[in-house]
């Protein structure tokens, strides 16, 4: 028998002239988990924020358990017991707090706890609550010590510890491992049964397949579909998400040029194999391979952030030697980072500036900046890329996360260069902008050589002629993306294969 | 978006500037003598050396620092004019050139703890405040400057404040009235234009904007972020003591009791400068534009016999408004 939970009717909502939600009719089950799929800007974060308390509807009801629902502040939500555990990590935790003081933090705010904190006893609530969440991290370690993953687990144990009946999960996978993302899908598992009401947003098919007991999609602020027959049909879901049929997107391999960079005997860790390695020109190689697998560190060694524990690298049969990204820069490598909001984006830029900022000296006269060249340079990429914006002169952050990832990218393709990195270009970013980010890097791949890394295989099967796979700092496979055996590269991710060798070579096949 | 020209985009965008507007009309109909060209000149020139300085707080402001060494520098610069001119007997231009040499260095001493040694930008500058205040106490313990006095060696100081370093306090250039306009409001138009010209024209202003903003980004682009912040505390360093050359040489001694409120009084005139044309942000048209708002204020407060005392509290309530336009409206307006 279906059990509802909450009943959400004809919710409307408008920002001035732009109407986000149009009559969004939803009923979430107990013991169900929802997930929501939708393209940046269809009104996911909209339809969240109203049901958690920040947003009011203009119109339309809410009910929890038949009850009438209106949150006016998020505390009245999760009074109520709906909790939102947020996509971006630092608004979950307090860094300075221990992890005992964070899980009990919202029972510290309650009058009933009373003047006095019993160090005991937040303990042992606290040690119950991690328990139950499978967290094996002493309750006493302050939350600044510990890493992302760990962090955005600890948001969610807090927000366990509210009770919850209705819990909204925002991308929570999106900087876990899948270890880590093996732990939150137990929990959600156990909250199953514990009859709450889940509604989980996710971008990431496999979570999606792995959780998913019905899919809800939004697009243009209305619901575009709903599945809940097993088996759930997700083709059908993500037509309904981006309106046109997903078509597998076929990347024909080219020819390659020259060699471009050269791996010779590197080693990322005293203890890993010694990588030998050769990109060529024209290409464009995925590295693929899990959070903590050695990619982020490539990247940063050869964008001179880091050094490799030995070994040596060539370009254009020249040694590296930069040790900052300004020398990389020089040498002809361009990165675009991972995680844009704290690695790239300046907030208050409009889009023009935040597109040009490495390559002012090229636009300016004497350090004088040549502004109407800098419009031009701007408008001809907002083109070239399809950013969806008024003019370049508009704010960055009135874009939606697809559109500003392709300004980030757009920002390294200004100039030329012989070797392009971009770490997790397709991080937080809507399905038509990855694939248009994806068209782009691979027309203008000629000049040059492309390295992506990317920890989603579909991302890695999208872009590149060559997808490469990393696991524990070490290369473990090569494939070109032909007839692909995909079976074969989860295996290799996932670190089931031996890596005795001590070497490890790909020089193309 | 709502629409561009509702009334709350024009009342950040112009709020301010038509309070001033309305302060102006307010004091020409009310106060006697407000209105005309003597007494709009002595507006800037009451302004002038705050303003010099707070211009160079912009600069440190734009990179995400703080400069609270500023003031200490700007007296440290009067003092040192002082003793070179007085007690080294030295011409007005060496006098000006090693203060402005002082300014530098002190700029780029900040500079260094807080990109190398990594000391908080707010700690290190009031470290090198404590230093400074005290350090310009140390060669005449702890007198003042002037033509006459007696050195702790016993020697009288026979050196004098040179008429050429006087002229740049006290000269006055005919403008269509005879002697109105003062060097001290023309230099503080001069670094306004350069430090404008600095930050909105060309790409170090730009790239300094950048670092303000998000300075992991910046660096990731292949911004040199250390030379940035070091160069936004030299020019901090080198306009506070222009302010201090300008102090000396209006009072024609050294003064070891001049310039308390220069600090504090900058600083105001650049955050009051962060609602000028909702910029939200330092710049420094808005610097220069709050130092006179604060200067039009006094000046015809003092006009309508307001006591002299009331005068803080008038600043410290201009501020206040300012920094509500700033930051609840601008706020408000990106939701």
């Amino acid at each position: 028998m279906k059990k509802i939970t909450c009943k959400i009717r004809k919710i409307e909502k408008s920002f001035g002239s732009n109407k986000v939600l149009k009559s969004i009719d939803l009923d979430l089950e107990a013991g169900k988990v929802a997930v929501l799929m939708g393209a940046n800007g269809a009104g996911k974060s909209t339809l969240v924020k109203i049901l958690c308390g920040v947003h009011q509807a203009d119109s339309g009801s809410i009910e929890l358990f038949d009850q009438a629902f209106k949150p006016q502040k998020p505390v009245d939500a999760f009074k109520e017991g709906v909790v939102t555990v947020h996509q971006s990590i630092n608004d979950g935790v307090v860094p300075d707090l221990d992890v005992a003081s964070n899980l009990m933090l919202d029972r510290l705010t309650e009058k009933e706890f009373g003047l006095f904190i019993n160090q005991k006893v937040l303990k042992i609530n606290a040690k119950a609550i991690a328990e139950t969440m499978g967290i094996s991290i002493n309750v006493e370690t302050p939350v600044s010590e510990l890493g992302v993953a760990d962090r955005q687990l600890i948001a969610i144990a807090r927000a366990m510890a509210r009770k919850p009946k209705v819990l909204i999960l925002d991308e929570p996978t999106s900087s876990l491992s899948s270890a880590e993302a093996d732990q939150l899908f137990t929990v959600l598992e156990k909250l199953r049964k514990m009859n709450v009401a889940i509604l989980y947003i996710s971008h990431r098919m496999s979570d999606i397949r792995r959780i998913a007991d019905n899919i809800i999609t939004m697009r243009d602020g209305k619901i575009s579909g709903q599945f809940s027959e097993k088996p759930l049909d997700y083709e059908a879901a993500v037509t309904a998400m981006i309106g046109h049929k997903m078509t597998e997107v076929d990347v024909e391999t080219v020819s390659k040029g020259e060699i471009i960079l050269e791996f010779k005997n590197v080693k990322l860790e005293p203890e890993s194999s010694n990588i030998n390695l050769t990109i060529n020109k024209n290409e464009v190689v995925a590295i693929t391979g899990l959070l903590g697998s050695g990619k982020s560190q490539l990247a940063s060694i050869l964008y001179g952030i880091s050094k490799p524990s030995q070994g040596s690298i060539f370009l254009n049969g020249k040694r590296l030697e930069n040790t900052s990204p300004q020398e990389a820069i020089k040498d002809g490598i361009h990165m675009s980072p991972k995680d844009r909001a704290s690695n790239a984006i300046f907030q208050s830029f409009n889009i023009e500036s935040n597109l040009t900022v490495p390559f002012t000296k090229n636009y300016s006269w004497l350090s004088f900046l040549r502004f109407k060249l800098l419009a031009e340079v701007a408008k001809t990429k907002i083109k070239d890329i399809g950013i969806v914006c008024q003019s370049e002169f508009d704010n960055i952050e009135t874009l939606s996360g697809g559109n500003q990832q392709k300004v980030i990218v757009g920002r390294w393709l200004l100039q030329s260069c012989k070797l392009l990195i971009l770490d997790e270009p397709f991080q937080g970013v809507d399905i038509k902008a990855r694939r248009d980010i994806g068209k782009y890097i691979r027309e203008s791949a000629g000049e040059r050589a492309t390295l992506v890394f990317v920890s989603e295989l579909d991302e890695a099967l999208e872009i590149a002629d060559r997808v490469l796979v990393m696991h524990e700092k070490s290369f473990v496979g090569e494939h070109q993306n032909k007839n692909i055996d995909l079976e074969k590269i989860l295996i290799e991710i996932s670190g089931q294969v031996s890596t005795n060798s001590k070497n490890w070579n790909a020089n193309g096949i | 978006m709502e629409s561009k020209f509702n009334a709350r985009y024009l009342a950040i965008r112009y709020g301010f500037l038509a309070l001033l507007a309305g302060l102006l009309i307010f004091f020409s109909i009310f106060a006697n003598g407000f209105a005309g060209p003597r007494s709009a000149v002595f507006i800037f020139q009451s302004v002038a050396i705050t303003g010099i300085l707070a211009l160079g707080v912009t600069c440190t402001l734009v990179v995400d620092g703080f400069d609270l060494s500023i003031g200490s520098v700007a007296t440290s610069s009067l003092m040192l004019s002082a003793y070179m001119l007085v007690i080294l007997e030295q011409n007005a231009f060496v006098a000006v050139v090693v203060c402005l040499i002082m300014g530098a260095f002190v700029g780029f001493l900040n500079g260094i703890l807080i990109v190398r040694m990594k000391v908080p930008d707010l700690l290190a500058t009031l470290g090198m405040m404590f230093l400074l205040i005290g350090l310009q106490r140390v060669p005449t313990e702890g007198r003042s400057i002037s033509t006459g006095m007696r050195l702790p060696s016993g020697e009288v100081a026979e050196g004098v404040f040179s008429t050429s370093f006087l002229w740049i306090g006290r000269h006055r250039f005919d403008f269509f009235l005879e002697k109105l306009i003062p060097v001290s409001v023309l230099i503080f138009l001069g670094v306004a234009f350069l430090v404008w010209l600095f930050l909105e024209l060309t790409r170090h202003g730009r790239l300094m904007y950048a670092i303000g903003s998000n300075e992991r980004a910046a660096s990731l682009a292949g911004t040199n972020v250390n030379f940035y912040k070091i160069l936004a505390y030299m020019i901090s360093g080198v306009t506070a003591s222009i302010g201090g050359i300008l102090l000396s040489a209006r009072l024609g001694r050294g003064d070891i009791a001049s310039g308390n409120n220069l600090l504090l009084d900058s600083v105001a005139a650049a955050l009051i400068g962060f609602a000028v044309l909702g910029a939200a942000k330092p710049n420094a048209l808005g610097t220069a534009i709050g130092a006179l708002f604060v200067g039009v204020l006094l000046q015809g407060l003092t006009m309508m016999n307001a006591p002299y005392y009331t005068q803080d509290f008038v600043k410290g309530g201009v501020l206040v408004i300012a920094l509500v336009f700033t930051f609840a409206l601008t706020a408000r307006s990106h939701k």
